[in-house]
C-alpha cells in the first residue's frame, strides 16, 4: 500500500549509491531467489492447472479415456443454453450466496455493536463462544445439522415446537432444504464476522463518538453517520469474502444431503451447487471437458461479481 | 432528570444481556447437543420430545467409533497435511513477501499483479487438472498429493508483503554494510520482525487445511491416507442411519482443534481477523 515510502529514504544509503548497478544487479538476483520456491509452486498448483482448465473446456473428453476432441464453445453452449441441472445449480448457488451473505452480515454487525463495549462484563466469554463454531469442523457440523433438523424428533423443529410452530420438513423437503443448509452456515460464520467488525470497531477513536454525541446525536444517527460509514471498509471486505466463499458451496451440501445410496443435491436437486455440478460432471459421466467449461464459468461468475461489488459497495457509502 | 437516564440505561443493558445470551445459547446448543448425543444410546436420542442430558455417561459410542474405525490415525494424517501446509506456506509466503517488500527487481509489478490475480482464482476451477496431475505424476493416494495444492498460498504472500513494508529498511541497510549475508539478514532481522504476521498466517492455514475436504475427498482413496473430516465422513457414510456413532465421531473430530483454540483464544481470533480472507 505504501509502494512510494522506499524511494524516500534511498538517498540516506551512502553504501548503495557508491557501488550503483552492480549493487542492484545484486539485489534483483536475491529478490529472485527468496521468490523462487513460491513461482515454482505457483507455476504447478495455480497457472499451469488453470490454463489446463481453459484448454479441456474445448476438448470432449471422458476421463481415463486418451482420446480428446476438439468440439470448440460446444461445452459452454450446452452448458448455457441447454443443461437445465446446471441453470437450476447456478439458481440455487447464488439463492444460498444472497440469503447467508446478508442475514450473516447483519447479525455479526448486530453482535459487534452489542460487544464493542469496555464496560460490558464478560464481553470475552461472549467473544468466545460466537467464535467457537467458526474453528469446529465443517463436516462434523453438517452431520450435526444433518440430525438438528430432522423433521420429527430434531432439536430446532422441537424448539420452533415451544413457540406454536409447525416446523417444515428441511433436508426432506425441496422447497426448504436450502434453508436448512444456508441455516447452519449463518450459524457457523457469524462469529468469524463478527470478529472482523470488531477489529474494525475497534480503529474508530471514541473522541468522534463523544463529539458527535455533544453535537447532539442519538445512538441512531451516530451508527448511521459516524460507525456505518467508518466501518464500510470492513463491511466491503465481509461481503466480497462472504459472496466468493458462498459461490463456492460444497461440503455442506455434499454431507447435509447425500447418503450412500443416494446422491447428494437432493431432494429435487434443489441443494444442487455448482461446485457439486462441476464434481458430479467431472467423475459420474466422466466428462472433464464439460466439467471444466462449468468451472470456467463459476471462475468468470466470481469474477465479476467480486468486480462489480466492489464498484457498487463502494460507490454506494461513499463519505 | 437524572433518574430515567439511568433507568434507560439499565434497561438497554439488560436488553443487551439478553440478546447476548440467547444468541450464546443458540451459538452453543448444536454442539452441546452433538457431546451429549454422543453418550446416548440410539433409542434415547430418537425419543420424542427429546432428551437433553443423556441418561448415563457410557463412553460405548466413543469406543467403538475409536475400535472400528483409525481414527487415531485419521488425526496423524491431519496433524502431518497440516503441518507439511503451515511450513510450506510459512516459507513461500515470508520469502516471497519480503522480495516484494524490500527488493528493486525488474518484472516486480508484473509479478505482484499476477499473484494477486490469483486470489480470485478459487480452488474448484482448479480442481480437474490437478487432479489429472497428479493422476499423471503418479501422486493419487499419496501424502504429496494430498498436500501439493496448499504448499503456496497468494494470500499469505500479500499478507507478508503488507507486514514488511512497515519493518524499516534502514536496518537491513545497516546490516548489509555491517556484511551479513541476505539469507542470515532475512533469517535473523526480518523474521523475527514478521513474527505477528506469521503467527497470524500460521492459524489461518492451520483452519484451512484442517477443514480441506474436497481435495482430500478426489485424491485419497485408501483409509490410511484419511484426513478427519474424510475419515468422519466416510464413517458417518457407512453408518448412516446411526445417529449416536455419528456425533460420538463428530465430537473426536471437533475437539482436537477446539483445544487448541481455547488455548490460544486471542491468537486465534486476532490471526483469523487480520487475515479475513479464503
Amino acid at each position: 500500500m505504501s509502494a512510494g515510502a522506499p524511494s524516500k529514504t534511498r538517498a540516506f544509503r551512502p553504501a548503495k549509491l557508491r557501488k550503483g548497478n552492480s549493487v542492484k544487479r545484486r539485489q534483483a538476483k536475491w529478490a529472485y531467489v527468496f521468490l523462487s520456491p513460491a513461482i515454482l509452486l505457483f507455476l504447478v498448483t495455480v497457472i499451469y492447472p488453470m490454463l489446463r482448465s481453459l484448454q479441456y473446456s474445448f476438448f470432449k473428453w471422458p476421463l481415463g479415456n486418451a482420446k480428446k476432441t476438439f468440439i470448440g464453445f460446444d461445452n459452454y453452449q450446452k452448458l448455457l443454453f441447454q443443461d437445465d441441472l446446471f441453470h437450476t445449480s447456478v439458481k440455487n448457488t447464488l439463492y444460498f450466496t444472497i440469503l447467508t451473505v446478508i442475514p450473516t452480515i447483519a447479525i455479526a454487525l448486530g453482535l459487534a455493536l452489542l460487544l464493542n463495549s469496555k464496560q460490558l462484563r464478560g464481553r470475552g466469554v461472549f467473544r468466545t463462544i460466537y467464535f467457537i463454531p467458526v474453528v469446529t469442523s465443517l463436516v462434523a457440523v453438517s452431520y450435526v445439522w444433518r440430525w438438528l433438523l430432522e423433521p420429527t424428533f430434531g432439536l430446532v423443529n422441537t424448539a420452533l415446537g415451544w413457540i406454536g410452530i409447525d416446523g417444515p420438513g428441511w433436508l426432506a423437503d425441496p422447497g426448504w432444504a436450502m434453508e436448512g443448509v444456508i441455516g447452519m452456515t449463518i450459524w457457523r460464520d457469524v462469529g468469524y464476522y463478527m470478529v472482523i467488525f470488531l477489529a474494525g470497531l475497534q480503529t474508530i477513536p471514541k473522541e468522534i463518538h463523544e463529539a458527535a454525541s455533544i453535537d447532539g446525536a442519538n445512538a441512531w444517527q451516530r451508527f448511521r453517520r459516524v460507525t456505518f460509514p467508518l466501518l464500510n471498509p470492513s463491511i466491503v471486505l465481509a461481503a466480497i469474502i462472504g459472496v466468493i466463499y458462498g459461490l463456492q458451496l460444497f461440503t455442506q451440501v455434499y454431507v447435509m444431503t447425500g447418503t450412500p445410496s443416494k446422491l447428494p443435491g437432493g431432494p429435487l436437486n434443489s441443494t444442487t451447487s455448482v461446485v457439486l455440478f462441476i464434481v458430479q460432471q467431472a467423475f459420474r459421466p466422466l466428462e472433464m471437458g464439460y466439467s471444466s467449461a462449468a468451472a470456467i464459468l463459476l471462475f468468470l461468475l466470481i469474477m465479476v461479481v467480486t468486480l462489480v461489488q466492489l464498484k457498487v459497495v463502494q460507490r454506494k457509502f461513499e463519505y | 432528570m437524572a433518574l430515567p437516564t439511568v433507568f434507560r440505561r439499565r434497561a438497554g443493558s439488560a436488553l443487551r444481556y439478553t440478546v447476548l445470551t440467547s444468541g450464546a445459547v443458540v451459538m452453543l446448543a448444536p454442539l452441546i447437543w452433538m457431546v451429549f448425543a454422543g453418550f446416548k444410546t440410539l433409542p434415547e436420542i430418537l425419543t420424542v420430545p427429546p432428551t437433553i442430558l443423556p441418561n448415563g455417561w457410557a463412553f460405548d459410542n466413543f469406543i467403538s467409533v475409536l475400535r472400528d474405525t483409525p481414527f487415531v490415525r485419521y488425526f496423524f494424517n491431519s496433524v502431518l497435511v497440516a503441518a507439511i501446509t503451515v511450513g510450506s506456506v510459512l516459507i513461500t509466503s515470508s520469502m516471497a513477501g519480503y522480495a516484494f517488500a524490500k527488493f528493486d527487481f525488474p518484472g516486480k509489478n508484473i509479478l505482484f499483479v499476477l499473484v494477486l490475480a490469483t486470489l480470485m482464482i478459487p480452488f474448484q476451477v482448479r480442481v480437474i487438472p490437478l487432479y489429472v496431475l497428479a493422476s499423471d505424476l503418479d501422486l493419487l493416494d499419496s501424502y504429496v498429493g494430498l498436500v501439493l495444492p496448499g504448499l503456496v498460498d497468494a494470500f499469505g504472500i500479500f499478507l507478508m508483503r503488507q507486514f514488511m513494508q512497515s519493518i524499516p529498511s534502514d536496518l537491513i541497510d545497516a546490516a548489509r554494510v555491517d556484511g551479513a549475508s541476505e539469507p542470515r539478514i532475512f533469517l535473523k532481522i526480518v523474521l523475527p520482525l514478521a513474527k505477528p504476521a506469521l503467527s497470524a498466517l500460521a492459524i489461518f492455514t492451520l483452519v484451512a487445511s484442517w477443514e480441506s475436504f474436497l481435495w482430500p475427498l478426489l485424491v485419497v482413496s485408501s483409509p490410511d491416507k484419511f484426513t478427519l473430516p474424510l475419515g468422519l465422513a466416510q464413517f458417518s457414510g457407512r453408518f448412516i442411519t446411526r445417529v449416536d456413532l455419528q456425533m460420538a465421531a463428530s465430537t473426536l473430530t471437533v475437539l482436537p482443534l477446539l483445544i487448541v483454540f481455547l488455548f490460544m483464544q486471542r491468537r486465534f481470533i486476532e490471526g483469523m481477523a487480520t487475515s479475513g480472507m479464503k
